[in-house]
């Protein structure tokens, strides 16, 4: 079986704990405004790449790996849409290097098409971007029904969570959004971690590169403040929602 | 130089000096190891203990920050003392602020006034005080041009045409023919375990020796440079004596140690102006002075980390006359005050103390600076708490380098220290012949054009037939490399033999070898720059199609590549082994010629900012670098090659074998810090672990900065906001700020591991 692929980090440290090798899969059903990379959508595109292939890659790095407490994280695109190979991924280097596995996924990703993946995944980096289902759409191209059903499923079944939410001034972070999404992560049973994540820009020139208007032109990246506020808002409603019986 | 033991207790000083010392060989033979070995206190706790700066600290800090300041603003130079040569004892004492400094000394009689050390060469020190707007005493020019031969006139007597050739197409570059050469550390410990009157005992000892039968050339010249030592040492106490010091005896406390210590250094600094003066290993040898004081109740945490950041104030502020054009290859005024802190010993126990840590703390007691040059000795054994420290510091400050003591201390025992950047040495036993380094980038050059060089067109490498084909054949290159390097390293052997020689004979540093055993080993330090230009270049001749365009003199000015090749720094056998075998391959070359003294070939890759200048000096290379763009710093991939993150990148670099580069393989890195990690106390886990991975797979040096780009942008523009920004530059650290613009520029040009 062949994965498709876009690149790979043998260094990653902000996608689940310690040291990672982390795999970028190319080709995402979402199409994210203040997506950093763009360049990972096109299905099409990338290089196709054997699990073999991928285990000789991370092989030299195993000892950082593990002495940092790290694994691998696979991320994209949306690694979901390849799902039965990144679950031989993970099997083969829980099999053969013992390393703990991360999916970083947006979500977006029918439960049955998932359920091979999960028995090899340690931990799920999941990406809530937008609690109101018509900003969400407008914000994605889709609607968020399908990912808060995902979220629902990985919390019946315990698998660890960590929530990421990517903070836009003026889109994802107004008072009654972050409430929602607190109130979300409340009836949710297994998450170990909330990551607010700023907006950043590093990605335009990507969009540049491919020739598309960048659609966030002009939002800011947030402050530390504001970041602080939307992590207090999102904990507070968290708090009154898991607190009910 | 061994003593009686009734010698030993009848001398007035040695049993209180010594007092609560455990005994042993060294108080019998000169063995400041065994001292170390018997006496250490290891440290395996965290740095709660440490203490902030005194008032005095404070102020005086103040003061040598006010003055660095004037020093930038009067272009790089505070002033010139243009009337006197310096030796030992040429100048008045000198202080900052007397009342306030705990360790006292300065290589003038006033803090940042630079001296005139003329022996290595007249000429620079002219161009020097001319382009700093001083006027050299005509009578001084006068004296080392007519009456006085200095080093740099003796190379240039003797340099062959083909030399100066090599030298000019700067094939050779970066030879310390024109002003001392440096990079030799006197065993400064010495002094004060000891005392200098049994330091002249000894080497008087030595001396009667050498009445042999027959008085060879290598006889004869013992004899001479013994009696220089010992009449340096006499020199050393009277300058100690001028600032009221009698550094006879042996030091009675810490804060004598400090100060004979630093004497001796001062000493050396002021007869020499090598290209790096190196420390040695002095802190943990300190600490143990420190930890005695402690015990005895004569010293508190504060006042030991005062007496530290004073001694290290003084390090900071070493200063030597150099030209534009010497700042233009080492930017930044460095003087390569190398101290070596931690490491493990021979019997296991880990030669970190507290005073490892304090040293590493004067980075925020006075804030970051490039100097002394705080290289970290790591091994996998290092105290946890240690290795999080120095992770820390690293993160919080880019001003501290690493080297790979699991790696050296099968070489080099467990007493060695850094010289300069990455050369590692027995301290007090073993010294090197200072080599720069050749160009391995033009060398392949020359392979391709018949040795005509690609810049001036001028024939300066032997004239075998140039390589006439449209695209080039990876065999007929490399067979043709192979007669360039051939060459080169014999070239490159003779002109340091020539250079050496000359040093030997007109610069000889008195007072850093007084402070070496008699017997040493000698290595010949050449070195190599391009390794990555080159690796890149055979891989894309040998995986892709490289086309030479050749100008009407049928010199190839550039190449066309067609197709994807390995690059170096992706973990990559293809490419990195074409790097091993460069590496391996040249260094088997220098160990086929004769050298100077018998000292033994030895070979570093490392450029410290030179890879600017080499750039410039070269032609554009098979690999698509342009005429003219910088080379890759060390061992270091090309910019935006590594693309595999940092690891692959270590990785590519880690292969590089140290049994062929024992004077060290220097690799840079630079990481923003997001992508060490979210939060403060993972960003230093991973750091430490990415550290004990590099060790463990072999890796020789790393410079670790942890810096945003935008940063290095704003301090650009904004130079007076950043006057203590340091970073990690191939080996050494500077001042941001001091660098050419062209160097920041190729600073912030560089892989920065994380960016998106």
């Amino acid at each position: 079986m062949k994965g498709r692929i876009h690149s790979m980090d043998t260094f990653g440290t902000v996608d689940g704990p310690g040291i990672r090798f982390v795999l970028f899969m190319q080709g995402c059903a979402l199409q994210c405004q203040f997506c950093h990379n763009p360049d990972t959508w096109d299905t099409k595109g990338g290089r196709q790449v054997t699990v073999e292939e991928i285990l000789r890659e991370i092989e030299p790095y195993v000892p950082y790996y593990k002495s940092s407490g790290g694994g691998i994280t696979v991320t994209g695109g949306e690694p979901t849409l390849q799902a039965p190979f990144v679950a031989q991924l993970f099997k083969a280097c829980k099999e053969r290097f013992g390393l703990h596995t991360a999916l970083d996924s947006s979500g977006f990703c029918e439960p049955s098409h998932a359920g091979e993946l999960m028995r090899y995944t340690d931990l799920v980096l999941l990406d809530l971007k937008q609690l109101n289902n018509e900003k969400h759409e407008r914000l994605t191209s889709q609607p968020n029904d399908r990912i808060l059903k995902f979220a629902a499923w990985l919390s019946a079944m315990g698998k660890p969570v960590w929530i990421r939410h990517v903070l836009i001034p003026g889109i994802t972070d107004q008072a009654g959004d972050l409430t929602l999404l607190g109130e979300f992560i409340g009836h949710l049973r297994n998450v170990e971690k909330i990551e607010l994540l700023p907006y950043h820009r590093m990605g335009v020139y990507k969009w540049q590169q491919l020739g598309h208007p960048y659609p966030l032109d002009g939002v800011p990246t947030p402050t530390e403040r504001e970041v602080e506020r939307a992590r207090e808002l999102i904990e507070a409603a968290r708090r009154v929602t898991a607190s009910r019986p | 130089m061994a003593m009686k033991e009734s010698e030993v207790k009848d001398r007035a000083g040695f049993e209180e000096a010594w007092r609560e010392f455990a005994g042993g060989s060294w108080q019998k033979n000169m063995d400041v190891n065994s001292f170390i070995g018997r006496n250490l206190t290891p440290y395996e706790g965290d740095e709660q203990f440490l203490a902030p700066p005194t008032a005095n600290t404070l102020e005086l800090w103040k003061q040598v920050s006010r003055l660095l300041k004037e020093e930038r603003e009067r272009g790089g130079v505070h002033d010139v003392d243009v009337n006197t040569v310096s030796t030992i004892t040429s100048h008045a004492p000198g202080y900052i602020d007397q009342d306030k400094e705990t360790i006292v000394g300065l290589q003038t009689d006033a803090p940042l006034k630079r001296a005139v050390q003329p022996f290595g060469g007249i000429r620079m020190v002219a161009d020097a005080c001319n382009a700093y707007g001083y006027q050299l005493n005509p009578e001084l020019e006068r004296i080392f041009t007519d009456l006085r031969k200095t080093h740099n006139q003796g190379v240039f007597d003797a340099y062959t045409s083909e030399m100066r050739a090599a030298r000019k197409a700067g094939i050779i570059t970066g030879l310390p023919d024109a002003y001392g050469r440096g990079r030799i550390i006197g065993d400064y410990r010495r002094v004060a375990l000891y005392g200098v009157d049994r330091l002249i005992q000894g080497k008087k000892e030595e001396l009667l020796q050498l009445e042999v039968d027959a008085m060879s050339e290598e006889v004869i010249r013992l004899r001479e440079e013994l009696s220089e030592q010992i009449r340096s040492l006499g020199e050393l106490k009277a300058m100690a004596a001028s600032y009221g010091h009698d550094i006879s005896k042996p030091a009675m406390n810490a804060k004598e140690a400090v100060q004979w210590l630093y004497f001796a250094y001062l000493a050396a600094i002021k007869e020499q102006n090598g290209a790096a003066m190196s420390l040695g290993r002095v802190s943990s040898f300190l600490d143990i002075y420190i930890e005695r004081d402690l015990a005895e109740g004569t010293l508190t945490e504060s006042l030991a980390q005062e007496i530290v950041d004073h001694f290290v104030m003084k390090l900071r502020i070493v200063k030597f006359l150099r030209t534009p054009d010497y700042n233009e290859l080492f930017s930044g005024d460095p003087t390569w005050v190398t101290e070596s802190v931690g490491g493990m010993g021979l019997d296991g126990k880990t030669r970190v103390t507290r005073n490892s840590f304090r040293f590493l703390h004067t980075l925020y007691n006075l804030g970051p600076a490039p100097e002394p040059n705080l290289t970290v000795l790591w091994s996998a054994q290092l105290p946890e708490n240690f290795k999080k420290f120095c992770a820390k510091v690293s993160a919080e400050t880019s001003s501290i380098q690493y080297e790979n003591d699991d790696l050296m201390r099968p070489h080099f025992g467990d007493d060695y220290g850094i010289a300069c950047c990455v050369s590692a040495m027995r301290i007090g036993k073993q010294m090197q012949f200072f080599g720069a380094r050749a160009n391995l980038a033009k060398a392949l050059l020359y392979a391709v054009n018949g040795g005509v060089d690609e810049k001036s067109g001028a024939q300066v490498g032997p004239a075998i037939a140039p390589i006439t084909s449209e695209v080039l054949d990876y065999e007929e290159v490399k067979a043709k490399f192979d007669v360039i390097q051939d060459w080169l390293a014999k070239l490159y052997i003779n002109t340091l033999n020539v250079i050496h020689y000359m040093h030997d004979k007109y610069c000889y540093e008195r007072i850093e070898m007084a402070l070496h055993d008699r017997d040493i080993v000698r290595t010949m330090a050449c070195g190599i720059a391009g390794l990555s230009v080159v690796a890149d270049s055979l891989s894309a001749i040998r995986y892709a199609k490289v086309r030479p365009i050749r100008n009407e003199k049928g010199i190839a000015i550039d190449f066309e590549i067609e197709g994807e090749y390995p690059q170096y720094g992706n973990n990559d056998d293809r490419v990195d082994q074409l790097a091993v075998e460069l590496a391996e391959g040249f260094m088997n070359r220098l160990r086929k010629h004769k050298t100077y003294r018998g000292a033994i070939p030895t070979m570093s890759v490392l450029t410290i900012t030179s890879n600017v200048v080499y750039g410039k000096k070269t032609g554009s290379t098979p690999d698509g670098r342009k005429a003219g763009q910088p080379f890759a710093p060390g061992a270091n991939p090309m910019h935006g090659r590594d693309r595999k993150g940092a690891l692959a990148s270590l990785a590519s670099v880690a292969k590089i074998p140290y049994e062929h580069s024992l004077d060290g393989i220097s690799n840079t890195f630079s990481i923003i810090p997001k992508a060490l990690g979210k939060e403060d106390a993972a960003r230093h886990s991973n750091l430490a672990a990415l550290l004990d991975g590099y060790t463990a797979s072999g890796g020789h040096h790393l410079n670790v900065n942890v810096f945003n780009r935008e940063q290095l942008l704003d301090a650009m523009e904004h130079p007076e906001n950043y006057p203590q920004l340091t970073i990690r530059v191939s080996g050494y650290a500077v001042n941001f700020i001091k660098l050419t613009r062209e160097q920041q520029l190729d600073v912030i040009s560089r892989t920065f591991h994380g960016e998106i």
